[in-house]
């Protein structure tokens, strides 16, 4: 413990004495760019050091380094997670941010205080095509101040599409059309309920992709939420908690769902060993290592809800890139032109050359290629007619640590729902008064 | 009385223990500086501002005092109560079964069985090993339907646990798995314990007529007292703020199912509840303390008195 508690200042010293470094380094060779030549423009753009980040973030940076030849790009990596939140925050502060840089959408967004420390963007003519759905993710006191960077992703069941043809059932609009099926499924001998809890978060799905039923009953929960008016205890949040009691009540998974991890799970999917697994499509990928040739035969359909109308799904929003206010004059107007770029079905385009998109792209006009598998076009389908909602971290910073553990405890029957539910709304305080929010 | 003793000690050639404290030290204070320096700076600070953050809301970069409200919040948690039990559990069973595998080992080890040395250092060989090593590679022999230790139980007829997946078993497992890991050192202890043990006295219980159980029970017991001191105590420190292994093994899951306090701590840490966190090491602290503490005197003072 004691080794924990004083790595992290140090590191967090050393990151700043490196960063102090790079910087340093960076100011010389500008100085140095802008007395020899004087017309080309070099920007720095921090991206999180993932393959995820950095390859399509090279792509984007020399397709438009090609067409702008006076403009030159050079890519810094960060960290991920917490750490890379603490860099942000404190190159923000000091000033010393890079030219652009990448960063979750949503509440981590809003923690930046976006109003004091970046450039609005709102007059830029690529907002109006950015998604109605995407737009409040990066919006802070009227202004937009980012351009989406990567594709979403939907939260919600991927099924076997070849278990619901032979079974001949139909996708489920409401939750006991859901329960019908497995039913059927079960009857059958197939699994119905694919859960995988060595990857303990797998086991939010439930409960996380059920916002979209949570939020179409009541359109100002995650405000309310925030403001510690609501609770996951009370209805309709509760439901998703209660889903998940009710699958392992009734048998519906597999009985090794403890001992798994989310690879062999969506591998029982895809070969019809299991029927539902719910999940983030940014795992379908893994299927193409474990069974090539399947991600074919796996289709996506939201968490469903009580009411059959309002049936839709949550999507997970991609992180945007955003300008720093230190950015100022000829590097602002490059900096300007590069993000049109990437807001452009050209960058898009030149996006999923380089990384497979998992989910729809939030800018109006930027297609899918026909080669996402079939689990994605769902998805698609889903955001064409406005039937999603952001998962509630893009509407409300509260998000209790523990819930992984609770959604384990009440899938494996260790714990009720209800007694699960009313366990994290007292996680989530802790959360809330670190944030310093106000009515905790 | 003590006037007494104290004259009784004061015979001549021997120093009295009141002049040796006072007997000037052989180094000048400023030798001791670079010494005082570190554990100043590395030991008593972390430790002071420790319990300072603890009663505070930190970020790392600010805090603010909220008084005993951390304290409140931790004990409040509800993985808390079950990661306290659990600890206790986890430092009785490691320790206890330590002391009687290490016992039943050191005796056999010291005996002359064949190839003596090299079965010590298999008993051994465990502690050398990288814990988190040996996590991983239990996670896969206990893994309950492909692993080797159920397969190996379905070859005998018996269905094994479900080990690290069953609530009920998964804490438990992780004990099994830390006394495989660490009976070696035990077992070492416990051979240097009856080896120092004189061998007249084996000879006398031997013209006694004792029988191997008494000369167990009656000479290697009772003399082999001080390595069960070092053992229960190594054990139950260690038992106590045990941490890898779980991590590696169960994170505490199932759920909560096998928390205990360190794991705790670790996963508010993870969370950036620093100052909550910083006060849960505070208390685990003060619970090792107070365990260790009164259970140190006293086993010393069973020592002394025999």
């Amino acid at each position: 413990m004691v080794l924990r508690r004083s790595w992290k200042p140090l590191s967090t010293l050393v990151a700043a004495a490196v960063l102090a470094l790079g910087l340093a380094a960076c100011g010389g060779d500008d100085g140095g760019g802008g007395g020899e030549g004087g017309e080309q423009v070099t920007l720095t753009w921090l991206v999180a050091n993932a393959p995820d980040a950095v390859t399509p973030a090279e792509a984007l940076s020399s397709a438009f380094q090609k067409q702008n030849p006076d403009v030159k790009i050079e890519i810094e990596t960060r960290p991920q997670g917490g750490e890379g939140d603490n860099l942000v925050k404190t190159r923000l502060a000091t000033q010393e941010m890079a030219d652009l840089f990448s960063y979750n959408s949503g509440s981590l967004f809003q923690a930046l205080r976006p109003q004091n420390v970046l450039t609005p963007l709102t007059d830029e003519p690529w907002v109006g095509k950015l998604d109605d759905a995407f737009k409040p993710s990066v919006t802070a006191g009227g202004d937009v101040y980012g351009v989406p960077f990567g594709s979403s992703l939907g939260g919600g069941v991927l099924y076997n599409k070849k278990v619901y043809d032979r079974l001949g059932l139909e996708i489920p609009k409401t939750w006991d059309e859901f329960m019908a099926n497995n039913e059927k499924i079960k009857a059958e001998g197939i699994d119905p309920v694919i859960q995988s809890y060595q990857d303990t978060w797998t086991s939010q799905l439930f409960v996380l992709a059920d916002f979209h039923n949570v939020a179409a009953e009541d359109p100002d929960w995650a405000d309310k939420y925030t403001k510690n008016q609501v609770k996951y205890a009370q209805e309709p949040a509760v439901e998703g908690f209660k889903h998940l009691e009710e699958v392992n009540k009734a048998g519906y998974m597999n009985e090794n769902f403890g001992s798994i991890k989310f690879e062999r799970a969506l591998s029982m999917l895809a070969k019809g060993q299991g029927a539902h697994y719910p999940i983030l499509t940014s795992t379908l990928p893994n299927v193409e290592t474990s069974d090539p040739g399947r991600v074919k035969d796996i289709g996506f359909f939201g968490i469903p809800g009580n009411d059959a109308d309002s049936a839709g799904a949550t999507l997970w929003l991609p992180g945007a890139t955003y300008i720093p206010r230190t950015t100022e004059g000829e590097k602002l107007d490059a900096a300007k032109r590069f993000l049109a770029f990437m807001a452009s079905p050209e960058g898009c385009d030149i996006y999923a050359k380089a990384w497979a998109p998992t989910g729809p792209f939030m800018v109006d006009g930027c297609e899918l290629p026909k080669s996402v598998p079939p689990a994605v076009q769902d998805v698609q389908r889903y955001v064409d007619e406005q039937k999603v909602t952001p998962a509630l971290e893009f509407s409300s910073p509260v998000k209790g640590p523990a819930l992984e553990q609770i959604t384990v405890e009440v899938g494996s029957g260790i714990r009720g729902a209800e007694d699960g539910a009313a366990l994290y709304d007292q996680d989530v305080e802790k959360q809330a008064q670190q944030l310093g929010l106000e009515g905790w | 009385m003590t006037v007494v003793r104290d004259q009784a000690v004061a015979t001549p050639g021997v120093a009295p223990p009141k002049s040796r404290r006072r007997m000037k030290s052989p180094y000048p204070y400023w030798f001791y500086l670079p010494a005082f320096a570190v554990f100043f700076i590395f030991f008593l600070v972390p430790t002071g501002s420790s319990f300072y953050y603890g009663f505070t809301r930190w970020t790392l970069f600010d805090a603010e005092w909220i008084g005993l409200e951390n304290y409140r919040q931790f004990f409040s948690e509800p993985a808390l109560t079950k990661g306290l039990t659990n600890t206790l559990i986890y430092g009785v069973v490691t320790s206890g079964l330590k002391v009687v595998l290490g016992m039943l080992l050191a005796v056999l080890l010291t005996s002359s069985v064949i190839g003596r040395a090299f079965m010590r250092s298999v008993v051994f060989f465990p502690v050398l090993v990288s814990t988190i090593g040996v996590g991983l590679t239990f996670v896969m022999l206990m893994e309950p339907d492909e692993g080797l230790i159920n397969d190996t139980l379905a070859l005998v007829g018996i269905e094994g646990p479900r080990w690290l997946v069953d609530p009920q078993w998964a804490l438990l497992s992780v004990a099994l798995v830390d006394v495989w890991k660490g009976v070696g050192l035990a077992t070492v202890i416990y051979i240097a314990g009856i080896v120092s043990i004189p061998r007249e006295l084996f000879d006398a219980a031997k013209v006694d007529g004792a029988s191997a159980w008494g000369n167990f029970r009656h000479v290697i017991l009772p003399l082999a007292r001080p390595a069960t001191t070092t053992v229960i105590i190594l054990s139950l420190i260690g038992g106590l703020r045990s941490f890898e292994l779980i991590w590696a093994m169960t994170r505490g899951g199932p759920g909560f199912s096998s928390d205990v306090i360190a794991s705790v701590i670790y996963k508010q840490y993870q969370a950036g509840f620093y100052g909550l966190s910083t006060a849960g090491n505070v208390v685990l602290f003060i619970l090792v303390t107070a365990i260790i503490l009164p259970l140190f005197t006293w086993l010393n003072r069973r020592q002394v008195q025999m």
